[in-house]
Order: structure tokens, then C-alpha cells, then sequence
């Protein structure tokens, strides 16, 4: 499947800022087979002094931008048009829960892939022994690694309700699991939390959905900005998959990846200090369209 | 020994199983610190006690200072000096060098590899999750190559005596290690208190150490254009008073992170005259606090940017960011074995036993042994002895886990780390007229220097309180010790640091911050303002006294003079000169690397005082004469600050900021007072105020008139308190700021500062109104507007 991807971020300040800079991370990620960045735009008005971009530790794109001259507004469009493969089918070959602390001391590597980055506390995901209680009691003993993942987000997806605006990016997972409720960064948050509580290993990844569904479908929610989901470690043949708790499925091929981190503050959208008070306007829309069926 | 000797060592008996410094364990005096007792065996308790008192004075006087923080909110504290330096023979000394060396070469090895290629970890060397895991891990940072080669240019060990006499490291210090300018602070009020005997020890000198690490920090120094400076949190740290004290012996530039910015991958510092390049930071702050985009995005003390600015190898950072992963507690239980895997070597210095407990066989011996080890985080970077460290031991924590201690080894056994509880060895301590012996640790400072590591021979040791290890910390009531590492031989006796090349002088003037520079600018009006207003106070009651009442019409101009809108009661308007008094030391506080010792001190001392009076209830007619003491004191800084301080680009913000108060509050004075219909007594009192009732009576015979008052108080040019003598002085320090005029052009605030001098010039005593006096008034605050606005946002 191709699809156009377009990304407005735009930022009204309450005051003109001076002196600004900020890291973007919106671009598509390029990971041949599953997706493939044909090509792609950002564009940031007004016209930033410097632009200069870097792979960061995980291998996200990021591009930093710097503003020199006063500004009342900024906006960031990012375009891009990718081909996404469809995911082959996985088997469900990952290990009991008991033995992947086996597995995971089996890998000596601390690459960017290596699960061992997303176990322990985060920045934004510190240990809650609520949700810690919440995910143990989700496990049943038949359950392996991936059952375990599946049922616990699935869970969350039927108990939480979907409510834009309930929470912000700066809310914890212990108040958005409190409340049952928030957006796809707070179902995200609250599933890594779980999970990494139980000893699996448990990524953010921030994206984008397919705005309209094909016929016949529900349509997702989340696709009206970035959206983000959970990648988890089920040993080493299985490997990393991605589930999608907000809509409660795998993530497939109208999941297109941005980045991956250990929570949102590794791979938030846009990163940047404003040393000013006032109320700043943020609004973001996002665009994925189909361009032909492969 | 000597009677007298005996005398000292009556109450002196170390704990059984501990090691003593002073006493062997046959109960004989040491060799090395023979000399020194006897010494102080022969001084009464008196001369003990004024040689004591002696030292204290020189730390008091020199500003030293630490921040505790309790629960009544942080406090400056006096430095909690013991008196009896720790003496350690030259041999032995030697041996804990090169036992340090090695270890600061193997933590650049770890830094290298942890930053890099993770063989370690590949190879099994150190546990995947202790990495990946720890905070102190910086990401952004892996792959990233240090400018200058190095990682750690400037470390400090914790190090401390077993029971069986050795040497063993408590904590490696690698972040941004404190304590080496205490450690020099501590020298010379230990030479102050044993002068003579000092000066005919051989005692190794600290002077040769700093100047070796200041020519290493030069030498890494862009040659064209680039600044060394040191980044600091800023006032609230509890050793700012160090980096102060650095950065003025050094001669460096003392950097707040909102002083530095980051343009086209250059770290740039801003000054008043814009941004000037720094090409080497030599950092005093955490490493996760360094940059809000790419790491804490909490913090409020680092600098957006910095960590893409060392991605692209735009500054010298000393150390690298990130090397606050090499203090991780569990990482001395992999340094033994790393040492002989990287470099074929035992370490000659052990370190702590230390245990992770994410393997069984670790596990085990820790819960084997619950009873003699302690139990912590794995991650923590504290050290052992730190007040709010908690570590507990392994006993306890069996009885307040549920599960008990095997159950959360297993659970966390990743995140925990058993470490053995050591027994320190004791020093001697002065208590009442004897010694005693209270344990202790050494920290001990490490600098790398083109021709390798160089060992501050002494450095800074910290002593318990009570005989128990527990209240070691600074922050439980522990002191410090100055260290004395003497030599049989005769050692360098090189000055110390603060004499600088001229250069390094010009470094500090051309490139004042821009926060430097405005705080130095609200010092002087607020200064100036408590000084107006304490004249006004003084005066008041003064007329008080001679019997005139509040509602006096005289009064009552005063009054609204200085607290308009204030209630006419003493305290109300006492306010109106404690404020600025407490405003001048805020900004002071955050100047103290600008300001001479003399100058703080003298602030510190008029802060004090006024706070003193404004707490006790003082009887209306010795009001005057406090207010008179305190005026002396003001008036004391200003006289430093006109005859004492260079004439620097700073002395001209705080010049600034003096003239425009004195003369804007005396347009209102001469405005209020010296009209026409205007209450009497009223010139007399213009007079008085503007310090000027003698300069009258010399210049004019007779009473005074408002043209004779407007003439000397407004119109003189050679009155420093005349109005036209500031804006004329205002005017010269505003044309030699920093981009002034352009090619002949005159800049905004030249030209505002010319216009008000030739407004007040062309006027005589008889045309100048009261209308008049308060429009220069308000152009004088546009000026001051206008000054913050240009080179100080």
C-alpha cells in the first residue's frame, strides 16, 4: 500500500518568541521490507536560521531547528509518500514469561534493538504498583509472553474509554489509568508500564494511522494526529511485535512508524524549551491517504 | 612524649578493630605526626584556641561558605573547619597515588567503551541492564567522540582506612566532582593556624596542582577566540561559594546554563557585548541537567542545545558528558574484573567490596552475610556516607520486606547492590582542650595534564561528628579537615594561586555575561535606593526627636518621599531601605565571583545589621543613631566599590546603576523640597539629606535659598551628590560600554544620556521647576529602561 502522508504542527504564541529551537521528530521511518520512505518534505515556517538533522540513539530521524529572528507563530509541515508491505504472518512461538529472564541474559548487546533499554523505569514510565497489580491479575498460567502482551492490551482497549482532550502529553500513566481513560499516548503509557512490570520488555512507538478505513470498516481512532502503540519483547525468536491498545490490534499495515523510544519523552513530535509564560496554542492534523492498492 | 604530650593524648583511645592515624597499634604516636603533636603540645589551651579562632576569621573573612539545607529552607553556614589537619607520610602517599592514577585510567577505558563500542557488556563484562537501565546513561551521547580525546580530565576518589590499615575507595567521583578549591581554602586557614610550624614542615604544596590544571584547560583553549568557563547551577548549589572561588583564582568565566547558547553548533556566551565563543566548559553541573531538549527536559539550569553543540564537537567539555555513569554504586563490583580484562591488571587501590545482586551467586554471598552488608540501589551515585543515601542493612531490610530479603533479591535483585559496611579509621579531632579520635574519609583530587595525571598531594577530608560513622556528611554536623601529606625531603614551597597573567584578567572583562552585568546594575540602585531612603528615615526621626509630630508638613513630605502609600508608622517606612537592602544581596549573591571579598562582606555585614535591628524593638529616639550606623556601613561598600574596584565593564553597570538612582531620587528630593512654598525647614533638609549642609555653608553665606539649594544639589558639577555630577558621570561610563557609538553614530542610550545632560546643563538654579526635576526623573528611569533593554536581555 502507498500513502501520502501530511503533518501540520503549528504553534501560536502568546507573546512573539525570540529565539527558539526545537527537535521534530515526525519524519516516517525507512525500515525496508515493511515500509519504505519514497520521499519527504519538512518544511518549517517561518523559515528556521539552521536546520540540521541526526540519527538519533534509537536511529529516529531527528531534525533540529533553529529560530533566530522573533516569531508570533510557527507550523511544521512534514509530507511524505511511503510504501508499507504487508506484515507476514508470525507464529506464536514466544516463551513462558518464567523463562525470558533466560532469554533476555543471553543477549549481551545494548544495540539500539537490544530489549534491554525498554525494562525498568523510564523518564515517563516510573514503577506503579497499581498497574503492576492490574497487569499480574490480566495473566492466566496457559498465557506465554504473547498471549500476555495481547490479552493486557486488549484489556485496556475494553476499559478504557477513548476521550480526546481528558488528558495532555504531560500526564502520567498512574492519572490516565486512575481515570480509565485518555488518548493513544496515555493507553500506550499505561499497557509499557504493565508490561514492564511483569519483566517484558515493553517500547513506545510514535506514527501515523490511515485516515479513512478501507470499505467496510470501522475507522481507527487515533488517526486524527500521531498516533502511538507498544512494541514488546517475546523472546528471542519471536522477537519484537507491535500492538496497538487503543484500537486493540497488531499493528499492521495502516500503522506506519515514526519512531520508537522508551516512552514519549524519547520521541515527543516536537521538543523545545520556551522560556516565556502566556498561553501558547498547539494544534496538530494529520492526513494519510491511500494512493493505489499494491 | 613529652608530660605535655600526654596531657593532649589523655582521653585518646582509638575503638578496638579500628585502624588510628595518629596511634600505631602499639599506642605509640605515629612518626609522621610526632613533630605536629609536639608542637601543639607546647601551646597553652589558650593559644590553641586564638590560633584556632585565627583560622576560622580567615575563612569567615574570606567569604567561605556552604548552603544547608534544612527544614527552615537552605542557610549559609560557616565552614565547619577541624582544626587538626590529617598527616599522611610522602610513602605512603605515593603508593595511593598511582593507586588512584590506575583507577582514573581504567574509568577512561569503561567511559570509552560504555560511549562506544560496549564491548564490556558484548563480552560479559558488565551486565546489559546496569547500562541500559541507569539514568545516568546518556543516549544522546553514545557514539559521540570527546573534543580534546578525553573523557575524565578532572575527577576526585572517596578513599578510606580499613581495620587492617589499607587504603580502600569508597566512590569514584567522575561527574563533576567538588571540593578541590575547599580543599585550598582549607590549606591556607590550616597555615594560618600553625604558621611557623607550616612554614618549616615539609608539607607538599597545593599551588603546583592548580596551576597545572589551569595550563592543561588553557592549552585546550581555541587560540583565536574562546573562553574557558565554568558552568554552574548557580546560587541556590550548596557549594557555589566553590565555583566562585574558582573561577576568580583561575581567572575563568563563571557560566550559568542561561548564559550560554548554542549557535551554529558553538557554544557562545552572552555578554553585553554580545555572544562570544566558549570553547572550553569546564561543568559543575550534572550531566542530566545540562541540556532541557535532548535530557532532562525538567531541568531549568541547563542550556537548549548543548548536547547537539558536542555532537558536533563544538566545545571542550571537562568532563564529557555523561561520565556520571563511571559513580554507579554496582560498577565496583565489575571494576576488579574489567581491570584485568582491559589491561592485564589487579588494581593496586581495592575498591569496596560491592556485590550486584542480579547474579545467584552474588545473591547468595549477600544474603549470606545479611548481617555485615549494607543494601541500596544499584544506580545510586551517592556515596556511602552520604546523609540521604539509604542503604540499609541487609539484616532489616529481611525483616521489612515481606517475603523477606531472598524473595526481593530475587524480584530486584538488578536493582540492588550489597555492599560490605566498612569500618573507617579514626583521626585525631580538638574537643575541649584534648584530642580524640573521630573517623574519617579522604577525597582526593585527580587532574589530567598534557604530561598525564596529576595527584593534588593533600586534599579534603571529612570527619564524623560522634565516634560512629553515621554523621560523617557536612549536612549531620560532620567538619572537614585539611590534609598534610609530609615529605622527609624539602618540597616546593611555589606560591599560591591569584596572581594572574594579565590575559587571563582581560578575559574576565571583555566578556562579562549579560546576567553578571545586570545584576551588577540592580545592586547599585538598590544600593543606592536603601542608602536615599536611610537618609530620609534618619532624618525623619531626627525631627521626631526635636519634637515635631507626624502630621508635620515636613513630615509628611518625607514620609511620602520615601513609603508613599505606606502607614506613617517606623516599621512601615523602615521597609523602604531593608527591601532594597535584601534586593542588593540577592544580586550581590549571584555577582560573587565579580565582587571583592571585602565588598560581600561588607554587604553581608549590612544585611545583617539591618535585619538585626528590624527584629529587636529599638526606642524611638536611638532610631537616628542605628540608622547612622548602618549609613556608615553603606557608605563603606560605596567606597569600595569607587576606590577599590577596577574599572572593568561591570564597575560600569554597577557605576550605572549607583548615578542614575542617586541622581533620579534627588530630582524628587529637590523637587518636594526645594520649591517654592515649600514646608520650612525644607531646604535645610535637602541639604541635610544630599550630605551637603557644610559645601553650603562654605559656598553661600546666609540661609538657604531654593536657587542657592537647586545650585549645589542640582546644577554642581563637582558635587558627587548633585544631580548633573551623575549624568555627567553616566554619560562617560555609557560611551565606553560596548558598542557605544557606531563609526561616530551615537547608539540609543549615548544618545538619551547626552540629551539629559545638556536638559540639566543649559538650565540655571533660578529656571529649574520642580516640573522640570521630575521629567528628568522620568527620562533618567527611560535611560535605565533603555540600558537593561540593550545589552542585558
Amino acid at each position: 500500500m502507498r500513502y501520502d502522508i501530511r503533518l501540520t504542527i503549528r504553534h501560536d504564541y502568546a507573546a512573539p518568541v525570540g529565539h527558539a529551537r526545537h527537535l521534530v521528530l515526525v519524519t516516517p521511518a525507512h525500515m525496508p521490507p515493511r515500509q519504505r520512505l519514497l520521499n519527504q518534505e519538512l518544511t518549517v515556517t517561518p523559515p528556521p536560521a539552521e536546520t540540521v538533522s541526526h540519527l538519533d540513539f534509537f536511529g529516529n530521524l531527528a531534525t533540529v531547528v533553529t529560530h533566530t529572528a522573533a516569531h508570533p507563530r510557527m507550523a511544521i509541515t512534514m509530507t511524505a509518500q511511503i510504501l508499507c508491505d504487508p506484515l507476514p504472518a508470525e507464529l506464536n512461538i514466544a516463551p513462558a514469561l518464567g523463562d525470558l529472564s533466560t532469554e533476555l541474559d543471553s543477549l549481551p548487546s545494548l544495540l539500539p534493538n537490544a530489549p534491554h533499554h525498554f525494562l525498568g523505569v523510564s523518564p515517563r514510565i516510573p514503577h506503579d504498583d497499581g498497574i503492576a497489580a492490574y497487569a499480574r491479575e490480566t495473566m492466566e498460567s496457559w498465557m506465554n509472553v504473547r498471549d500476555i502482551v495481547v490479552a493486557f492490551g486488549k484489556r485496556i482497549h475494553d476499559e478504557f474509554d477513548f476521550v480526546p482532550g481528558a488528558t495532555t502529553v504531560e500526564t502520567p500513566a498512574a492519572e490516565a489509568f486512575a481515570a480509565k481513560r485518555g488518548v493513544c499516548q496515555d493507553y500506550t503509557h499505561v499497557m509499557i508500564t504493565g508490561l514492564r512490570a511483569l519483566g517484558i520488555p515493553a517500547a513506545y512507538v510514535s506514527g501515523y494511522l490511515r485516515t479513512m478505513p478501507p470499505p467496510g470498516q470501522a475507522r481507527l481512532e487515533g488517526a486524527d494526529a500521531m498516533h502511538a502503540w507498544v512494541r514488546a519483547w517475546c523472546g528471542k525468536e519471536a522477537g519484537w511485535i507491535e500492538y496497538d491498545p487503543t484500537n486493540a490490534l497488531f499493528a499492521g499495515q495502516d500503522h506506519i512508524v515514526v519512531a520508537y523510544g522508551r516512552d514519549y519523552g524519547d520521541i515527543s513530535p516536537v521538543r523545545g524549551v520556551l522560556r516565556m509564560s502566556g498561553d501558547n496554542l498547539s494544534t496538530q492534523s494529520v492526513d494519510v491517504i491511500p494512493i493505489d492498492a499494491v | 612524649m613529652g608530660g605535655a604530650s600526654a596531657h593532649l593524648l589523655r582521653d585518646y583511645r582509638p575503638a578496638a578493630g579500628v585502624s588510628d592515624e595518629l596511634l600505631a597499634p602499639d599506642g605509640t604516636v605515629r612518626p609522621v605526626w610526632r613533630k605536629f603533636v609536639e608542637h601543639l603540645a607546647n601551646l597553652t589551651p589558650e593559644e590553641v584556641e586564638a590560633r584556632f579562632g585565627r583560622g576560622d576569621r580567615y575563612l569567615r573573612d574570606a567569604g567561605v561558605f556552604y548552603r544547608k539545607y534544612d527544614s527552615a529552607g537552605p542557610a549559609e553556614r560557616d565552614w565547619p573547619l577541624s582544626h587538626i589537619p590529617v598527616m599522611i607520610h610522602d610513602d605512603e602517599w605515593a603508593e595511593i597515588r598511582s593507586g588512584l592514577v590506575q583507577r582514573a585510567e581504567l574509568l577512561e577505558e569503561v567511559a570509552r567503551d560504555v560511549y562506544g563500542k560496549n564491548t564490556l557488556v558484548e563480552r560479559g563484562c558488565l551486565p546489559p541492564s546496569l547500562i541500559a537501565q541507569n539514568p545516568a546513561w546518556l543516549r544522546p551521547l553514545v557514539g559521540t567522540k570527546p573534543v580534546g580525546e578525553h573523557f575524565l580530565n578532572f575527577m576526585a576518589f572517596e578513599i578510606g582506612r580499613g581495620p587492617d590499615g589499607h587504603w580502600w575507595i569508597l566512590g569514584d567521583r567522575t561527574d563533576a566532582p567538588s571540593g578541590a578549591g575547599f580543599a585550598l581554602e582549607n590549606r591556607v586557614a590550616s597555615a594560618r593556624i600553625f604558621p611557623n610550624f607550616y612554614a618549616k614542615t615539609d608539607v607538599h604544596r597545593l599551588a603546583g596542582f592548580f596551576r597545572a590544571f589551569q595550563a592543561a584547560l588553557e592549552a585546550g583553549q581555541d587560540p583565536r577566540d574562546g573562553r574557558i568557563a565554568i558552568l554552574t547551577p548557580g546560587p541556590l548549589n550548596d557549594v557555589y561559594f566553590e565555583h566562585t572561588y574558582i573561577a576568580r583564582h583561575l581567572g575563568l568565566l563563571l557560566a550559568e546554563g542561561e548564559d550560554l547558547a548554542v549557535r551554529d553548533g558553538k557554544v557562545k556566551v552572552r555578554t553585553v557585548d554580545g555572544l562570544k565563543p566558549v570553547s572550553v566548559l569546564w561543568r559543575r553541573l550534572d550531566g542530566t541537567s545540562c541540556d532541557p531538549i535532548e535530557l532532562d527536559p525538567d531541568s531549568r539550569l541547563g542550556t537548549p542545545g548543548l548536547v547537539d553543540a558536542i555532537r558536533g564537537g563544538g566545545v571542550r567539555m571537562v568532563n564529557a558528558l555523561g561520565t556520571g555513569i563511571l559513580e554507579t554504586r554496582a560498577l565496583m563490583s565489575f571494576l576488579p574484573k574489567i581491570s584485568q580484562v582491559l589491561r592485564e591488571e589487579r588494581l593496586a587501590l581495592p575498591n569496596i567490596a560491592t556485590w550486584w545482586c542480579g547474579q545467584p551467586r552474588e545473591r547468595a554471598h549477600v544474603l549470606e552475610n545479611a548481617d555485615r552488608i549494607l543494601i541500596g540501589s544499584a544506580y545510586s551515585t551517592r556515596l556511602p556516607f552520604d546523609s540521604d543515601e539509604r542503604m540499609m542493612l541487609g539484616r532489616s531490610l529481611d525483616a521489612e520486606h515481606e517475603g523477606g530479603l531472598e524473595r526481593l533479591l530475587i524480584d530486584h535483585g538488578r536493582d540492588l547492590v550489597g555492599q560490605e559496611a566498612v569500618t573507617l579509621s579514626t583521626t585525631p579531632v580538638w574537643h575541649e582542650g584534648r584530642l580524640v579520635p573521630r573517623p574519617m574519609v579522604l577525597r582526593v583530587f585527580l587532574a589530567r595534564t598534557p604530561t598525564g595525571w596529576q595527584t593534588m598531594p593533600g586534599g579534603y577530608a571529612r570527619i564524623g561528628s560522634a565516634p560512629d560513622t553515621a554523621a560523617l556528611a557536612m549536612q549531620s554536623g560532620g567538619t572537614v579537615a585539611d590534609v598534610w601529606v609530609v615529605s622527609d625531603h624539602p618540597v616546593s614551597r611555589k606560591g599560591m594561586v591569584g596572581q594572574r597573567p594579565s590575559e587571563t584578567r582581560r578575559q574576565e572583562i571583555d566578556a562579562l555575561p549579560s546576567r553578571a552585568a545586570d545584576n551588577l546594575f540592580w545592586l547599585g540602585r538598590y544600593v543606592e535606593r536603601a542608602e536615599g531612603n536611610m537618609r530620609l528615615f534618619r532624618a525623619y526621626h531626627a525631627r521626631l526627636a526635636e519634637g515635631l509630630t507626624r502630621d508635620h508638613p515636613l513630615l509628611v513630605a518625607m514620609h511620602d518621599l520615601m513609603a508613599p502609600g505606606a502607614g506613617g508608622r517606623s516599621a512601615a517606612m523602615a521597609k523602604s531601605f531593608e527591601l532594597p537592602l535584601e534586593s542588593a544581596l540577592v544580586s550581590a549573591g549571584r555577582v560573587r565571583d565579580l565582587l571583592s571579598v571585602d565588598g560581600a562582606m561588607t554587604l553581608q555585614d549590612l544585611g545583617d545589621t539591618s535585619r538585626r535591628y528590624a527584629a529587636t524593638a529599638i526606642p524611638e529616639d536611638e532610631i537616628a543613631q542605628k540608622v547612622s550606623v548602618l549609613l556608615r556601613k553603606i557608605t563603606g561598600f560605596a567606597g569600595l566599590v569607587h576606590e577599590n574596584m577596577y574599572r572593568s565593564t561591570g564597575w560600569r553597570f554597577l557605576s550605572l546603576g549607583m548615578s542614575l538612582e542617586r541622581a533620579a531620587s534627588m530630582a524628587a528630593v529637590l523637587a518636594a523640597l526645594a520649591r517654592e512654598g515649600a514646608p520650612e525647614g525644607a531646604r535645610d533638609l535637602a541639604l541635610e539629606l544630599g550630605d551637603s549642609a557644610m559645601a553650603h555653608r562654605g559656598r553661600y553665606s546666609g540661609v538657604a535659598s531654593p536657587t542657592s539649594v537647586a545650585d549645589l544639589l542640582a546644577l554642581d558639577n563637582d558635587n558627587p551628590r548633585a544631580i548633573l555630577y551623575h549624568l555627567t558621570r553616566a554619560k562617560k561610563q555609557i560611551s565606553e560600554l560596548p558598542g557605544a557609538s557606531d563609526h561616530g553614530r551615537l547608539a540609543p542610550a549615548q544618545r538619551l544620556a547626552l540629551k539629559l545632560h545638556t536638559r540639566l546643563a543649559v538650565e540655571t538654579p533660578e529656571t529649574l521647576t520642580p516640573a522640570k526635576l521630575l521629567g528628568l526623573r522620568e527620562g533618567m528611569w527611560r535611560l535605565s529602561d533603555l540600558l537593561l533593554s540593550t545589552y542585558l536581555s
